[in-house]
């Protein structure tokens, strides 16, 4: 008898999402739906708002990565005035972001990802998780990586004043400096997370590439799909994370587009299906075609492994050496192996450590001249960053006062939504057979392949003098019916 | 014998992860806590799934803290189904507590809502009319979603809440105080407004605070602020007045200005209209024109006095979104 798997919620990521799969009268995988069953509708409420409260607005899409919604909500704001930012605005809100970046990507590998490899895909899912993986490799270590995500999130406090919902960049820059002091509580620390770094790559050389059934799921399972890969690099093609071109390439390696912010909507459109409430974007000039595999398909990933492939580089010294370990392993880039993306997130952090290290040493890093004061609107922007979880586009228009007139977001995962519901049908597919019911490691082994793109769903009354004056309108069919006044005192 | 664990689970409605980023940054206290606690359903890290909390006994768990307003049907459902499972049931966040950031959608209807997301906007497939359905036939089945709500509730407005948790999110400190207050048995009566201070922002706040009197009002990228002074009193709206502290003065002391997340003080029932008040009592004039002409300097002011809050205001609704 045919019948309906659903996995509901969909555990260990940000956000909702549940899977449905549909089974035939033999138990085969008929069809699989990843779904996505919520709204906020961010872009329609930040209508009619001032334009520079956007910024600390659209933090609460994301609450894992706020600062990413933030710096893209900031670079379009700054679009929105012309471009006028202090130049050390950018650095200390790109040294903002890397502290950002090696929380987020912690709290993804160790805590949301780890639990599938360290404890095992089939291991009691009660026990499936950061405090099954803090038994596994000991308290001292669990310590470590707790005590490490926390030095990123202090780096934080300290630059921007706040980790979570940071309020920090306004038109013109950012609202607070960085003072010598404070420069050195920050110093320790980025060595420290350096050192980190490091440790999580040989911890995951010890206990993934260790061991011979990972590397064959990562390699040789059904965790692989030909999509293309999409990222921002800067102008020498190194990964950049904050600023940047849009580059897409195909998963043999070649260059398919590359495109500056205000260029998105030549590049991208959303394909709307009745059944989730997320879009998925594909490369416009292609056209949707379907949930299709294959070198002239229109989808793509955006995820850290696909920032490594479209990339001809890293940035900094020990991330590029980190880089060439993991390709070489893999066979090579382009690289299609979707569990990669966890290797991946840790050669990043490489290169978030060494930048901060860069940005400690920068003698104009405890500058003064942090803001200036725009002297013009110029109505439109588009910022691009790459968030953690892929690259992020905010888009706004704003009227000659600077009041939003209209917004719209493509968020990270999103970007991922078509590639993310292949996938899972695919490992569905392979996972489930005829005649043998799923058991929960199953489901986990199908759970696993979202899980790969770290998907984050959501993206006094102390005394005041006088009275106040107060002008009460009462209308009814736009005709004043009465109106009240009082005057101040 | 060991004493029995607590059985806790941690649930989002309509949110963003940040109060569960909160209790994460409570940092090595999470491992204290699992000492003493059974995580039984967290969705972000834990693996559990909605039958598992389905088939406890109601009353089983000791604890829910719940994040997130209630936007849709699977909000709604997962508050009435952990109320029912939890001896104790905790909004935690601005979101649970008032409705927060999602709650500014309330400004628009449900249609406008869908426009903007779907039909219309710059990166839309060209000529799209599909939107999502609560129900979807497809070849294998039939799929479905949550109903999206016509508009958005905070969390007692669906369930009875018995302790609230407010800020966005709320500071770690106090989400490890109350964590500790509960595994302590130490929590006050029912209904009270935990994981803050009675006082308010303003009197946390370091600033200079000399004569509320304000010529013109500024936004904060028009003005390079004095950090030593009031911003209310350099003329940027700022809602520490109105605004129950507990969150550490995290905005004014980083240089920009409190928009209220830790709701109404103790004794204010309507924070934005305390808000609006505050704003329209300093301004120094006495002239209706000139009164008129500083006020309107300040654009947009519902979205400052309920940026978190508007689910909670005394008048919810703008004509044209119902």
């Amino acid at each position: 008898m045919s019948r309906t798997i659903q996995i509901d919620p969909i555990t260990r990521l940000e956000g909702h999402g549940k899977i449905t799969i549909f089974l035939d009268d033999q138990g085969a995988v008929e069809d699989c739906y990843f779904q996505i069953p919520e709204l906020r509708g961010f872009e329609r409420f930040v209508e009619g708002r001032p334009i520079e409260e956007l910024p600390r607005i659209v933090t609460r899409i994301c609450g894992v990565c706020p600062a990413s919604h933030h710096m893209a909500s900031a670079k379009a704001v700054d679009a929105c005035f012309g471009g006028q930012v202090a130049p050390l605005a950018h650095k200390l809100r790109d040294m903002y972001y890397h502290a950002h970046y090696i929380h987020s990507h912690i709290a993804h590998f160790y805590a949301l990802a780890a639990p599938d490899f360290v404890c095992g895909p089939g291991c009691d899912p009660a026990q499936r998780n950061i405090l099954g993986v803090v038994a596994k490799v000991g308290l001292e270590i669990g310590g470590q990586v707790i005590a490490s995500r926390s030095k990123a999130q202090r780096i934080q406090a300290i630059l921007g004043g706040r980790t979570t919902h940071l309020v920090w960049c306004l038109p013109g820059g950012v609202s607070k400096g960085l003072t010598t002091d404070e420069l050195a509580e920050i110093r320790p620390l980025v060595g420290e997370l350096y050192d980190f770094t490091q440790f999580s790559l040989q911890l995951f050389r010890d206990v993934i590439l260790g061991n011979p059934e990972y590397v064959e799921l990562i390699l040789n399972g059904p965790y692989t799909l030909d999509v293309h890969n999409m990222g921002l690099v800067d102008q020498n093609n190194a990964v950049n994370f904050y600023d940047g071109q849009v580059r897409v390439v195909d998963f043999e390696g070649r260059e398919i587009c590359r495109y500056s912010p205000a260029e998105y909507a030549t590049h991208i459109a959303e394909h709307v299906e009745p059944w989730t409430y997320l879009k998925f974007p594909y490369l416009r000039q292609r056209g949707w075609q379907g949930f299709r595999e294959g070198l002239d398909t229109s989808l793509y990933t955006a995820t850290p492994l696909s920032r490594l492939n479209v990339a001809d580089r890293m940035a900094t010294p020990q991330a590029q050496a980190a880089r060439e370990e993991m390709f070489s392993t893999l066979g090579g880039r382009p690289c299609r192996a979707l569990l990669a993306a966890h290797w991946a997130r840790l050669v990043e952090m490489v290169q978030n450590a060494e930048m901060l290290k860069r940005y400690c040493d920068d003698p104009e890093i405890t500058g003064p001249e942090y803001r200036l004061i725009p002297d013009r609107i110029t109505g439109e922007g588009v910022g691009i960053v790459e968030a953690m979880r892929g690259t992020l586009t905010h888009h706004y228009t704003c009227d000659q006062n600077g009041i939003c007139t209209g917004a719209n977001l493509i968020v990270g995962t999103t970007n991922n939504n078509a590639a993310i519901h292949m996938v899972t049908k695919k490992v569905a597919s392979t996972m489930i057979r005829p005649g043998v019911e799923p058991d929960n490691g199953v489901l986990n082994l199908i759970e696993m392949a979202f899980r790969s793109f770290d998907p984050c769903f959501s993206c006094a009354t102390h005394s005041l003098p006088g009275r106040m004056p107060l002008i009460v309108t009462l209308m009814q069919g736009g005709e004043v019916v009465r109106t009240f006044r009082r005057d101040p005192s | 014998m060991a004493e029995r664990k607590l059985q806790v689970a941690l649930y989002w409605g309509a949110a963003c992860g940040g109060c569960d980023v909160a209790v994460l940054d409570t940092d090595a206290f999470i491992l204290d806590l699992a000492a003493v606690a059974d995580i039984r359903f967290w969705p972000i890290a834990v693996d559990g799934k909605y039958a598992d909390v389905e088939a406890m006994a109601d009353g089983e768990l000791d604890l829910a803290l719940f994040n997130g307003a209630v936007r849709n049907s699977e909000n709604r459902r997962l508050a009435e189904l952990l109320r029912r499972k939890a001896k104790i049931f905790v909004a935690l966040g601005t979101c649970a507590h008032m409705g927060g950031i999602p709650g500014l959608a309330n400004g628009a209807s449900r249609e406008e809502i869908f426009k903007r997301a779907y039909l219309a906007n710059p990166s839309l497939e060209s000529g799209n009319i599909a939107l999502p359905a609560v129900e979807h036939k497809v070849p294998a089945g039939t799929l479905d979603v949550p109903e999206f709500y016509r508009r958005v509730h905070k969390l007692d407005d669906i369930v009875p809440v018995d302790y609230y948790v407010p800020g966005c999110p709320p500071a770690p400190d106090q989400v490890k105080a109350v964590l500790l207050a509960v595994v302590q048995g130490n929590l006050p009566a029912r209904g009270a407004v935990v994981g803050c201070s009675e006082r308010a922002v303003c009197d946390d706040c370091d600033r200079r605070k000399d004569e509320k009197k304000v010529k013109r009002f500024y936004r904060p990228w028009q003005v390079i602020q004095d950090p030593e002074r009031c911003l209310l009193e350099q003329g940027i709206i700022c809602a520490g007045s109105v605004t129950r502290s507990g969150c550490g003065v995290r905005c004014p002391d980083s240089g920009m200005p409190c928009r209220g997340c830790y709701g109404p003080t103790a004794n204010v029932r309507d924070q934005g209209a305390k808000l609006i008040s505050a704003v329209a009592s300093i301004v120094d004039s006495r002239d209706p024109q000139e009164i008129a002409s500083i006020l309107g300097e300040v654009p947009d002011i519902m979205g400052y006095a309920y940026r978190f809050g508007m689910p909670a205001a005394t008048l919810q609704r703008t004509v044209g979104s119902l």
